[in-house]
């Protein structure tokens, strides 16, 4: 019943001092997914090969990578889905540094999210000390809180992977990040300054590539990044403005 | 002198999904300096993939929901066998640690007047699981990062811990490596917290990433801990069959509490054909009570579809061993028959069930809203673990505590869907607290250099033996089929017994594999030092299966299918002994306290 054929996967091996890609004749059934392929692969003739993983379901986003040149999670690419009349190359993100084979560190981006002012509710104020909130508020940030960080956004972005703006911009996990919090029903934190200065929203010029390749479909640029350009703008174009929201969030 | 940095904390946690990252949260705020270690990405730990919910009895939905309720609730699913004081404990304080979570952000879905809403789930009289579509582990381990991160915790990422240290009874330290670098680091702590998580890659099907090679019940077994219950290995009834390479990945209970069927090859609802005696009057009649139920009726009662995940992954064997199985070996989970009843039914589908929509589209091809879904058993959860003192979840050694999956008592021989993340919740804070308090009034036990270096040797010997000895993998592919088909679903005497011999072939092999390649990122390393752990649970797994011969929760022997009332009254521990191998106790459940026993007697 199950259809077996050969296919042959080009991964790249090596670490930061250097490496090349190496083909990987191996057989492949209906179904497969990059990830399985990988680990036959690592299992049968490869027991280094690097490569990170956990839940193989989409929902943790460990095993980001770029297949056939577009960065996308193994557990989820379906062989079935990639001309495997070629050989598929399989290789790690590019806009972080390499430790080896598939493997990246991706530590700047924990580094990013403490820079990140936290969570911060409005005091409870239902009877009971927690809060009411309305389904549609939630509904709201429910899609970036969809995100499972995987990190292909930042992959994708050309002011991180062309530019090496690391040090002035957050990337698009993170713009997500800050608008699920500015846009949380109990937050009360001011991060827009930030946003604007250190956190750098003014690099982003919309090409809208993360948007294109994250595997939960947040509509990162238009729902999330946009959004708080808006407020930027607001916030440091229009003083007045600014003073009606201060005064209204403190009696809020 | 082997070279290893060292790390010195007053809490050392091991294990960041949320039972870890909750017992940090607690200890750093009790004032110690703590160290969370975490074998992944922070973040990634299997919290993640928890769909269904979080059980509490916040009673926002049905107002007869209270502590007592589901304390009774989880007592009957655990067969009683539970540590009926962590039962009473999870039950009071888990409404506060969910109300809690959002006081750190989390977003749960609303009832219509904005409260957190709960949606029902096997095994709870009420619907009680707070919720966020179905990814409430996603929701719940962020909210716990992103609040965690702010605290002050040294979080290890990324390293794996191969040993505890001990100064005389009491733990001192851990030693480990990173595995990005492979490195050596050694921490000194006053207290560790384990919560390390399950063993389903011990099997071969499994919802378990590689992650979950039974570290904590392992490195607690070698330090002299006491081990209890691991016999009572959850197979959750729905895991995907198809395609082979998705086989065992989890299809959430949720789907069976939003009106989700099991239907056999014959089109025949199978699960109204064998209710359990204790459960039958709480189960529904009819179908169309059954769909009243997760209409949301308060007069019906749920369908049979909610039954104990014990009982229902049973009956999907049976139906597929009599030849009623599905083309894969599965049986059919039908969600799209809802059309019948709701005009809007793929909306509802896709709102309420979004992940699985999504799963079955992209990796079997499958729209759920349509189409039903093929489904079958696989290793979800381990009942049994460290044994613990209820309050403070201490383990028979000083200073070692466990939380969550780890740990054995809550959850007796069969735990109820949801329970699993109240229980992180509540026993990660307790045992945060407690590791806080227990190291603020110790000082530092002495770790013993000669060990940590003959650890250190031992951890490099895989590459002393190279790429051509036995490979890793190999290895721990045949102790998962061992596992699946000797000690899985259905267990007998002889079954098991060929199992703990190929448990001790498989342990010489282990002993000779090798790898090749270097210390950095190097799986074949990794795999071949998770082994021993791998071993460890599966023997400790496989002499309480035959210890116990009778048929109890998640434990069903063939020669034994019937429950016996002789076994009800002790629970099984494993040990280390003095001469190294294995020891097994059978130990008397203590008796209940009076108010409790009045608790069961008002809710059977």
């Amino acid at each position: 019943m199950q259809q077996e054929t050969q296919a042959t996967f080009r991964i790249w091996r090596g670490d930061a001092s250097g490496g090349g890609f190496a083909d990987y004749p191996t057989t492949v059934s209906e179904g497969m997914v990059v990830l399985d392929a990988v680990h036959q692969i690592q299992a049968e003739q490869a027991n280094d090969l690097a490569v990170r993983w956990n839940c193989k379901a989409g929902k943790c986003g460990s095993c980001s990578a770029e297949i056939n040149g577009k960065p996308r999670l193994m557990c989820m690419t379906r062989l079935n889905e990639l001309d495997m009349s070629q050989p598929v190359t399989v290789e790690p993100m590019k806009a972080f540094p390499l430790v080896r084979d598939l493997v990246t560190d991706v530590s700047w981006n924990y580094r990013v999210k403490q820079g990140i002012k936290p969570f911060k509710p409005r005091e409870p104020d239902a009877p009971d000390g927690t809060w009411r909130i309305a389904q549609s508020d939630v509904d709201r940030v429910q899609e970036f809180r969809k995100c499972i960080e995987c990190y292909l956004c930042q992959d994708v972005c050309h002011v991180l992977r062309d530019h090496q703006k690391h040090d002035e911009f957050i990337g698009p996990r993170y713009l997500v990040y800050a608008a699920a919090l500015e846009m949380h029903p109990l937050d009360t934190e001011d991060r827009i300054p930030e946003l604007r200065q250190a956190h750098g929203i003014g690099y982003c010029n919309i090409t809208k590539c993360c948007t294109a390749v994250c595997p939960e479909h947040i509509t990162i640029t238009d729902n999330a990044i946009i959004p708080l350009k808006e407020r930027v703008v607001d916030d440091a174009f229009d003083p007045v403005g600014k003073l009606v929201k201060i005064f209204s969030r403190r009696h809020t | 002198m082997a070279d290893y940095q060292t790390h010195e904390h007053d809490v050392l946690v091991i294990g960041a999904g949320g039972a870890g990252l909750r017992a940090a949260i607690e200890a750093a705020a009790g004032g110690a300096s703590v160290g969370l270690v975490c074998k992944s990405l922070l973040g990634k730990a299997h919290t993640v993939m928890a769909e269904g919910g979080v059980a509490a009895s916040l009673a926002n939905v049905d107002d007869r929901d209270n502590w007592k309720v589901h304390f009774a609730d989880t007592m009957r699913g655990g067969q009683y066998m539970n540590n009926w004081r962590m039962a009473e404990l999870h039950a009071k304080e888990a409404p506060d640690r969910v109300r809690e979570l959002e006081a750190w952000g989390a977003l749960f879905d609303r009832t219509a007047d904005g409260r957190i809403l709960q949606r029902n789930f096997g095994g709870h009289k009420y619907p009680r699981l707070a919720h966020v579509g179905d990814r409430t582990g996603l929701e719940m381990i962020r909210t716990l990062q992103d609040h965690g991160v702010h605290q002050g915790i040294d979080v290890h990422m990324e390293v794996t811990v191969v040993t505890l240290l001990k100064d005389g009874d009491r733990v001192a330290g851990a030693f480990g490596y990173d595995r990005e670098r492979g490195r050596f680091r050694l921490f000194r702590a006053k207290a560790i917290v384990l919560a390390t998580g399950g063993i389903g890659r011990a099997f071969r099907i499994t919802s378990n990433s590689w992650e979950y090679t039974g570290d904590g019940q392992s490195l607690a077994y070698h330090a002299g801990a006491e081990l209890k219950d691991m016999e009572f290995v959850q197979f959750h009834p729905t895991g995907m069959v198809w395609p082979p390479s998705v086989r065992g990945i989890l299809v959430t209970e949720g789907v069976r509490g939003e009106g989700g069927i099991l239907v056999n090859s014959e089109g025949k609802r199978f699960m109204f054909d064998d209710i359990p005696e204790n459960y039958r009057s709480q189960t529904a009649d009819t179908p169309e009570e059954g769909w009243r139920y997760v209409q949301g009726d308060k007069d019906a009662r749920r369908p049979p579809e909610l039954l104990t995940r014990d009982h229902v992954a049973r009956c999907i064997m049976r139906e597929v061993r009599e030849g009623r199985g599905s083309p894969h070996g599965g049986v059919f989970l039908d969600i799209a028959w809802i059309k019948e009843k709701l005009p809007n039914a793929a909306e509802v589908i896709r709102k309420k069930l979004p992940s699985m929509y999504h799963q079955f589209k992209q990796l079997a091809d499958i729209d759920i809203t349509t189409t039903p879904m093929e489904v079958g058993p696989t290793t979800h959860y381990a009942m049994g673990g460290v044994n613990v003192d209820g309050d403070t979840q201490m383990s028979s050694v000083p200073g070692l505590f466990a939380a969550g999956e780890v740990a054995a008592g809550l959850h007796g021989a069969n735990r109820l869907g949801g329970n699993s993340l109240s229980d992180l919740l509540v026993f990660g804070q307790r045992a945060g607290h407690h590791a806080a308090v227990w190291a603020a009034s110790h000082s530092a036990g002495t770790v013993d250099r000669a060990e940590v270096d003959q650890w250190a040797t031992r951890t490099l010997e895989p590459f002393e033996r190279g790429a051509s000895a036995e490979a890793p993998y190999q290895v721990q592919h045949d102790l998962q089929d061992s596992m699946q088909d000797l000690v899985g679903i259905v267990r007998t005497e002889s079954d098991m017994q060929t199992a703990l011999e190929r448990i001790a072939q498989l342990r010489v092999r282990a002993g000779r594999t090798g790898t090749g390649g270097n210390r950095e990122y190097n799986p074949g390393w990794h795999t071949a030092l998770d082994l021993d752990n791998l071993l460890t649970v599966s023997e400790a797994i496989t002499r309480s299966a035959l210890e116990r011969k009778e048929s109890r929760g998640g434990h069903f022997r063939d020669d034994y299918p019937s429950k016996d009332d002789a076994f009800a009254s002790f629970n099984i521990l494993v040990r280390k002994g003095a001469d190294g191998a294995m020891q097994l106790e059978r130990r008397p459940i203590p008796q209940m306290t009076a108010e409790l026993a009045t608790i069961i007697e008002e809710n059977r």
